[in-house]
């Protein structure tokens, strides 16, 4: 079970990303959208859709600093344990709760309104448990494990068993220390990361940078006239 | 200088009779899909009015086009780039879905299922977004021919704008709202040199094609950030809302690529649209767009137009790459000589800085009909001049419309469409001689022999003089006749109902949601071009 879960589950969830996001490209470049509901509903989309966002991200870079920044490297700049500590405990759960509230204001929005209830598919519906469930879930674990004093360190268990991974060769032992409610939250997490491709979380993979940096107006040519494979959406009709 | 070409359009509004035909063909060849129920890619408003989407002219609200920064270089009125990506978690100023309108079908099924009862059963009107039964309170031409004015037209921003212009004006306006004065203003893509949808797009989707400048949507790479929408100060992207894409009028692109005109010129009942190219320097383009004073964008963008008379430009076209028959296409544009030539054509609110493609000649016939109804002769030149200031509807209107304000284009273009009403009269009436100088072509700076190639173009050209259209490429023209014709049996293909699969239309969500994966989408439809063509152009019944 243990190697199971933290020995193999990571490689297949990330083996899923690469193979669901080559797939869905080839296969679907179409549908790679979050298909916006803003037309039906703006008001309350334009408060919580930029507080869900901007929190997510701010624990998404948690996250990469909590599991991929040793701790020999914060100690070498002089944030000791303790401090380390306050700032990923007070850091962390603000960032967490802009996320949750943000969520639970979006899940509030498609609940109760009807047009953006009817564009919602069960696809949708199961990526939202799953997604309200990882942060919550996070937050749990963090919450109930951390005083203002001292907390659990995950810097000498998950943090290292994360790292290991890179390097193919998974410490599945450090797992079997840290709290249930950590392991849980790592087993959605790594789900989380395995379905993101199969679901309308790919958009996080077309964040558009590029625009920062192409000349405003885009020309492009017709190119030649001649029969090309159409793209799925392109079909021919046919008279 | 680098030359482009541009397949543009030009609408008299003069003929308008506001039917709506081009709306709803084009509907019918484009919009007719689950989830773009409330687009309506080409629409006629009237004018005085809101228009569609309500208010879209009103840029202080939903900030489209560009604008001067502080530097004096252009940048698009929503905000910068940075400014721009950060609020992409939810586009600020979108118009929703009640600004166009609630999209409805009827519950036709009561008609006949209802049970027997005193009542005649009706057929209610149900929301096509929830299903549920619906008020209909709003649509895409609410307004249409001044209907509910009284209540809300003041609701029109040009006339709050020509209020704010001083007592005159505002006087002359409201003037017009009692006399019920009204025109048909028929909308499309702009097409525009200096597109901000195309800035807009994070993706890198919207396009302007090098060809024939028409700008697309690449369905594809769109990823639905919709900051295209609020870009366009014309509002006439919309947003799929069951794919999650932008689209936007395609100036029918399948049917100009083989020299037949767009689907709202060719069923316009009017023929009041002109079809034709334009050589265009596309290294003047900025510049031109970035010139401080908003009344000079009109003739910032006449500056960009090339003269495709002249051996020096034609030179430089065979250099960048247009086709000869192009060249030949643009010396006998309906477009060049209306914009350029004759310069009667104005565009559609320049201010905005994009550089639209769709010009349009300010309506007349009104002040004719005024005139004689006063007992003057409404044909004679004097009395016409002197009319145009007096109009019905003021000329700061229409200024406001097509000039960023200015009158004197306005008022020039309607005198030269007074003098060759002029003219003609006087040569019909044999008081002047056909081809030689009268009065009235002198009063506008016109010859005869311009005032009467005007007036050909204007009131008799047939259809191959209204839509001058080169080919996409002469050399490929059969090659593109077999590609609309099926290579195998049309029912076979991967997924088709010949393989055991669903055949078109039949919908239904797919593991992403509505139309997606790999299904077939209804998009467009082409007879065999060829055939297409001679059936409407040729002169041989037999040959239909």
């Amino acid at each position: 079970m243990n190697t199971l879960l933290w020995g193999a589950l990571p490689y297949v969830a990330f083996a899923l990303l690469v193979t669901g996001l080559v797939w869905r490209h080839r296969y679907d470049t179409f549908g790679w959208t979050t298909r916006s509901s803003e037309i039906y509903e703006s008001r309350l989309l334009s408060l919580a859709s930029p507080v869900f966002h901007y929190g997510i991200l701010f624990v998404l870079a948690g996250h990469l600093l909590g599991l991929f920044v040793p701790a020999s490297w914060t100690d070498a700049i002089g944030v000791d344990e303790h401090v380390y500590h306050l700032f990923s405990l007070i850091g962390g759960t603000l960032a967490g709760l802009l996320a949750i509230t943000g969520i639970a204001l979006l899940v509030y929005r498609r609940r109760t309104n009807a047009p953006v209830l009817l564009a919602t598919t069960r696809n949708d519906k199961f990526m939202y448990v799953l997604l309200v469930g990882e942060i919550a879930m996070g937050m749990y674990a963090k919450v109930t494990n951390s005083s203002f004093s001292s907390g659990y360190d995950y810097r000498t268990t998950i943090a290292p068993w994360a790292r290991s991974l890179f390097t193919l060769d998974p410490r599945t032992d450090l797992m079997t220390g840290a709290p249930l409610t950590y392991r849980i939250h790592a087993v959605l997490g790594m789900i989380l990361i395995a379905v993101v491709p199969y679901t309308r979380l790919v958009h996080m993979f077309s964040a558009p940078v590029q625009y920062l940096f192409r000349p405003y107006i885009v020309y492009r040519s017709r190119g030649p006239l001649t029969e090309q494979p159409r793209p799925r959406g392109w079909e021919r009709l046919d008279a | 200088m680098r030359v482009l070409a541009q397949v543009a359009m030009v609408m008299n509004l003069d003929k308008c009779i506001g039917c709506h035909t081009c709306s709803v063909t084009c509907k019918q060849t484009w919009t007719n899909r689950s989830g773009m129920e409330y687009a309506w890619f080409n629409n006629v408003e009237t004018r005085p009015g809101q228009g569609y989407p309500r208010r879209w002219q009103d840029q202080e609200k939903w900030r489209g086009g560009w604008r001067l920064n502080r530097r004096g270089r252009l940048t698009l009125r929503a905000g910068s780039r940075v400014a721009r990506l950060a609020n992409i978690f939810a586009n600020p100023v979108l118009p929703g879905i009640k600004d166009y309108y609630e999209p409805w079908t009827y519950d036709y099924r009561n008609l006949v299922n209802a049970p027997l009862g005193e009542d005649y059963p009706v057929a209610e009107p149900r929301s096509l977004l929830t299903g549920k039964p619906m008020k209909i309170e709003w649509s895409a031409n609410w307004d249409d021919d001044l209907g509910g004015s009284v209540e809300h037209g003041d609701a029109d921003p040009l006339v709050v704008r020509a209020r704010a212009q001083g007592e005159q004006a505002a006087e002359k306006v409201r003037a017009a709202f009692e006399q019920t004065f009204m025109f048909y203003l028929p909308r499309i893509c702009e097409h525009c040199l200096n597109p901000s949808c195309v800035a807009s797009c994070p993706s890198g989707a919207i396009y302007k094609r090098e060809e024939d400048g028409i700008v697309l949507v690449d369905q594809d790479h769109c990823r639905g950030w919709r900051q295209c929408v609020t870009g366009c100060p014309y509002k006439k992207i919309y947003f799929n809302h069951r794919t999650g894409k932008a689209e936007k009028c395609t100036f029918c692109y399948p049917r100009i690529e083989v020299g037949l005109p767009t689907v709202c010129s060719e069923t316009c009942v009017g023929r009041l649209r002109y079809l034709g190219v334009v050589l265009y320097d596309a290294d003047a383009v900025t510049a031109a767009a970035s010139v401080p004073e908003d009344r000079d964008l009109y003739e910032a963008q006449l500056g960009v137009f090339l003269d495709p008379e002249d051996p020096e430009v034609r030179r430089a076209a065979e250099r960048d790459g247009v086709a000869h028959d192009w060249i030949e296409a643009a010396r006998r544009s309906p477009v060049h000589a209306l914009v350029s030539r004759y310069r009667v054509a104005l565009p559609l609110h320049p201010e905005y800085r994009t550089m639209p493609m769709v010009w349009y000649i300010p309506p007349l016939s009104p002040v004719v009909e005024a005139l004689t109804e006063t007992g003057f002769d409404g044909e004679d030149a004097g009395n016409l001049f002197g009319a145009i200031d007096t109009l019905r509807i003021p000329v700061e209107y229409l200024a406001g419309l097509f000039t960023a304000g200015d009158p004197a284009p306005v008022r020039a273009s309607l005198e030269k469409l007074a003098a060759m009403r002029a003219h003609m009269r006087a040569v019909n009436l044999g008081e002047a001689e056909s081809g030689s100088p009268s009065e009235a072509a002198d009063a506008v700076g016109m010859t005869g022999r311009g005032i009467e190639e005007m007036y050909r173009l204007l009131a008799v050209a047939k259809y191959e003089e209204r839509y001058v259209i080169p080919t996409a490429a002469m050399g490929e023209a059969r090659r593109l006749e077999e590609s609309a014709l099926p290579a195998e049996c049309s029912l076979d293909h991967d997924g088709g109902p010949g393989m055991g699969g669903e055949g078109i239309g039949t919908g239904g969500p797919g593991p992403f949601g509505e139309d997606s994966g790999r299904r077939r989408l209804p998009l467009v439809s082409l007879e065999n071009f060829h055939a297409l063509r001679r059936r409407q152009t040729g002169d041989d019944e037999a040959q239909r």
